[in-house]
């Protein structure tokens, strides 16, 4: 622990933020500089690595170490420091382009290791440093700069991709929601394994309104189904109930109360949090938010390293003049 | 009655069958027990790309070529004396290489008319005359085998398996090799296989006992030792040094060796290697690409650990973003790319030298890295030593160009004295006041080395570029041009060795100029034609970037200088631009290292010109 409690301003560098006016990296960051100081953990053991694209300048804001890295690539420069550091925190910040397009096969791979990462993917549905084209995540038929007459890609689902990659730790907030996107790292945080979550941002320069439906006041409150372990599932207009086998969303007003999914985010079969990742699609007419998994698996850098300390209590630390003179060897004279 | 013994200086054996004959493991033991006989040898070990190409066809034939002798010995000889053939096709793939004259020793129970048919031979070759200027040996090494094998409870097709050591016990009667060690292998390796462990001593020892009571084999040969400085020696492939070198680097140094590694030929056997010893504290992470596998080095490198990726020239084009962003951090980071044929997939089990302006310019903007290169088998522990102490004391990647036959091929090594290699400790940035990231060492022009976990240097970076010092984003164009300048000069600053030049008559005008696995075949040719009475010059070139300081010197002091590579002229590129000097380029690319012969007789076209 630190001497002294740290405070936000400890965490903001000194570098001036370079994001557009109204973008969502602006609440993002902002909840990140509050929520880091409880974490209790010493600005010089804190590491956010990014990879290309505008979420990736989030590193520059903090205080404390940082990379900026390459397209696509921030998941395997991470992966080495976690796994030879044990004592950091690493963080990795990146977007749908960069985690999902160019980095896509580092992304899932990462998250089957279950390398100890905290994955913040900002999802804008659009590429924005290079000035608005379609991304892996932008809805079928959108009309971009490079996509005139609609684009004709099918979009990845985040979440789905990243529970189909065995991760233990999957979640989804909102980047204006700093209250809940704090409860969503804190959980993070404290889960052992890599944990991915999924940010709606609003990119207001090449894609502005893309999540209003689940920021503004008027429909938000229907449309957001909240993820609460032991608690029902519901927004304030709809829940979710099992029928045959299935999982549907149903006005509350046509249902009792105990007939609603009570949410299970430790369940081990990951078919469950699957089914709730594809109650929203590109539409969001109900985008469940809050945790969808969390479950509990050695981490990869900790199996790592426990490989090498259980040899070396077994064996022995290695001796280089024996591993030299080791084989068939001869004197000559 | 004992037959016999000739005593020879020198002998080439080569052993080729199919894929699955299990030729490598047949040499392999063979050289063991040459080694530890105290002669001095080198191999090549040649095999097809397939794991178990056709059975029979040309193609599938694997073969491993072993030069032992009581002198020193500097290639693995460019003609076999002893072909040993286990089928039509491997008699058919190699008999263009043996010299008349020359011993063959066939397995004549494959050579059915079916057999001969499928490599295109209309007539046996062992009784149509076409063999008759070589010594052949027919010899039903199957039949033998399974005869011996008879009272074991083993189907055909086990027993026919045995074989090879069928082969190399006969092979270990004629050169009076000692037959403890392979008895020793042979027990550890099938340790948990009783039946097949029974199989294989017995064939071996039939196989011995087959050279002794036949008739067909009148004498036998033997090889005295060479004189080698004394000390404690052992086989070693270079390939097994590399991983050595980078475990010792990391025991000199205190750093934490992470290598991170995706297979692919010829450079698995490093990361195989490295994956035994984590004992050492070595962490081995095979990554899901080759960009994976370097990032997650210079990951780790960030970090304080010795980062390292090893792979081959594909490897390399994907890693090549990676290599900029090491080169824009400036942390220590060492990349071994294990040459083999190109370009695309080419041959990957082949040797080449073809990645030289790859590893040299292969990024997009002004990247500089470092560029060594080993020139043989057990010069890779010294050379992954050097990119070391390279790599972390200039905080630069560091590429170290082994290549296929240098990675595969094996020879004595005297093992070195722990105490005699370098201190190689590094230090780290401290907790300081205003630190400033991208600050200068006055004399090795590299930034510190300023690792996560080091309270009050909490700094960022990236690939964008940097302001000097301060390590911010700089956009501002003269501040561009002078860490384009700074990293360029860091880089043409490393200390290294000056080149030194053999010249022993004083007065050579012609200089044989080589760089990696070329050494032996160089030094050969430079050895016959010393030896013929030729007054030649010889160096080599460890140091590819930067280049030894006295490099423009010797290249002026001859008139004529002749550039050998397994390429199509790549250093004789470099020189001639740095240098302008019009370097005598003589390549090839057969995937095959250069015959000393080829190159005796180039030199002597210079020479005499």
């Amino acid at each position: 622990m630190p001497d002294v409690a740290l405070t936000k301003k400890d965490f903001t560098s000194d570098q001036e933020v370079r994001w557009c006016p109204g973008c969502g990296d602006y609440s993002i960051l902002s909840t990140m500089q509050a929520f880091l100081p409880e974490l209790g953990i010493p600005r010089e053991n804190i590491v956010f690595i990014s990879g290309i694209g505008c979420s990736s300048r989030f590193p520059y804001y903090l205080e404390t170490f940082g990379m900026h890295s390459i397209h696509g690539r921030a998941p395997t420069i991470a992966s080495g420091l976690a796994i030879s550091r044990p004592d950091l925190t690493v963080f990795v910040i990146t977007g749908d382009g960069d985690a999902l397009s160019i980095g896509g096969n580092h992304l899932i791979h990462t998250l089957r290791r279950n390398v100890e990462l905290k994955i913040l993917l900002f999802n804008n549905r659009i590429y924005g440093l290079t000035k608005g084209q379609y991304s892996p995540t932008s809805e079928q038929g959108k009309i971009t700069k490079s996509s005139p007459l609609g684009s004709l890609d099918t979009p990845f689902n985040p979440i789905s991709l990243a529970l189909g990659a065995e991760a233990t730790f999957v979640a989804r907030s909102v980047d204006s929601d700093r209250k809940h996107l704090t409860e969503i790292l804190r959980a993070a945080a404290a889960h052992k394994g890599s944990a991915l979550i999924e940010i709606f941002q609003n990119c207001p320069i090449f894609n502005e309104g893309a999540f209003d439906i689940v920021k503004d006041n008027d429909t938000k409150g229907a449309s957001l189904l909240h993820l609460n372990h032991g608690q029902p599932i519901k927004s304030e207009t709809h829940g979710l109930i099992r029928e045959n086998g299935a999982l549907k969303v149903v006005a509350l007003s046509g249902v009792n109360e105990t007939d609603l999914v009570i949410h299970n985010a430790h369940d081990d079969d990951p078919a469950y949090a699957f089914a709730l990742s594809r109650l929203s699609g590109s539409a969001l007419d109900y985008v469940p938010v809050g945790i969808f998994r969390d479950v509990e698996r050695a981490g990869y850098g900790s199996l790592v390293n426990d490989q090498v300390n259980e040899i070396i209590a077994k064996q022995g630390a290695g001796d280089l003049s024996q591993l030299l003179n080791s084989g068939d060897t001869w004197i000559v004279e | 009655m004992t037959k016999p013994v000739v005593s020879l200086a020198q002998v080439t054996i080569r052993f080729a069958g199919d894929s699955g004959d299990g030729m490598q493991l047949t040499g392999d033991r063979f050289t063991m027990d040459t080694a530890s006989l105290g002669n001095d040898l080198s191999t090549l070990p040649n095999f097809p790309a397939e794991i178990r190409a056709p059975a029979g066809t040309v193609l599938g034939v694997s073969s491993f070529q072993l030069h032992f002798a009581d002198h020193h010995v500097q290639t693995p000889g460019d003609a076999p004396d002893v072909l040993v053939a286990m089928n039509p096709a491997a008699l058919k793939a190699n008999i263009k290489d043996v010299a008349r004259g020359a011993t063959i020793i066939v397995d004549k129970d494959e050579f059915t008319t079916r057999n001969l048919a499928k490599v295109g031979y209309e007539t046996n070759p062992l009784d149509d005359g076409s063999l008759e200027s070589y010594k052949v040996h027919a010899v039903g090494l199957t039949s033998l085998t399974v005869a011996a094998l008879s009272e074991l409870s083993l189907s055909r097709k086990d027993a026919e398996r045995s074989k090879n050591m069928f082969a190399l016990g006969l092979l270990t009667w004629m050169y009076h090799r000692p037959t403890e060690s392979t008895e020793i292998f042979l027990k550890a390796k099938f340790a948990n296989k009783p039946d097949i462990l029974e199989a294989n001593l017995l064939a071996y020892r039939t196989g011995w006992n087959y050279g002794e009571t036949t008739e067909d084999f009148s004498v036998t040969y033997d090889i005295a030792k060479a004189q080698m400085p004394p000390g404690k020696y052992r086989n070693i492939s270079g390939n097994s040094a590399m991983a050595y070198g980078l475990i010792a680097a990391s025991q000199r140094s205190g750093l934490k060796l992470f290598l991170g590694s995706y297979p692919i030929t010829p450079a698995s056997d490093i990361l195989h290697e490295l994956s035994k010893h984590k004992k050492f504290g070595v962490i081995s992470f095979q990554a899901e690409d080759e960009i994976a596998a370097i990032g997650s080095a210079l990951g780790a490198s960030y970090g304080g650990a010795l980062g390292i990726t090893t792979t081959s020239g594909p490897g390399v084009t994907l890693k090549s973003e990676m290599i900029g962003l090491g080169v824009m951090l400036e942390l220590p980071l060492i990349i071994i790319d294990v040459q083999r044929g190109g370009p695309s997939t080419g041959l990957p089990t082949k040797t080449e030298q073809a990645d030289l302006l790859q590893a040299m310019f292969g990024r997009n903007g002004e990247s500089p890295v470092a560029v060594i290169a080993p020139s043989h088998a057990s010069d890779c522990f010294a050379i992954a030593l050097e990119a070391a102490r390279i790599a972390t004391t200039y905080r630069v990647p560091v590429f170290i160009l082994s290549d296929g036959y240098i990675a595969n091929g094996s020879e004595p090594w005297k093992i070195p004295d722990i105490d005699s290699l370098p201190d190689m400790r590094v230090e780290f940035a401290k907790t300081q006041e205003d630190f400033l990231p991208y600050l200068r060492d006055p004399k090795t022009l590299a930034r510190p080395w300023a690792i996560p976990g080091t309270k009050g240097i909490e700094h960022r970076i990236g690939g964008l570029e940097k302001a000097d010092k301060t390590g911010e984003i700089s956009y501002e164009p003269a501040n561009h041009d002078l860490m384009v300048r700074a990293r360029a000069a860091k880089v043409a600053g490393i200390e290294v060795p000056d080149l030194v030049v053999e010249d022993p008559s004083g007065d050579a005008t012609v200089l044989v100029l080589g760089w990696g696995s070329t050494f032996g075949p160089i030094s050969a040719a430079i050895e016959g034609l010393r030896n013929d009475g030729e007054r030649v010059a010889q160096a080599h070139l460890r140091y590819l970037n930067p280049f030894p300081k006295n490099l423009g010197e010797v290249l002026n002091k001859y008139p004529k200088v002749i550039v050998p590579e397994m390429n199509l002229g790549q250093l004789a590129m470099l020189l001639r631009a740095q240098f302008l000097k019009d370097v005598i380029s003589f390549n090839q690319v057969r995937g095959l290292p250069f015959t000393t012969a080829e190159l005796m007789e180039t030199t002597m076209g210079v020479l005499h010109a």
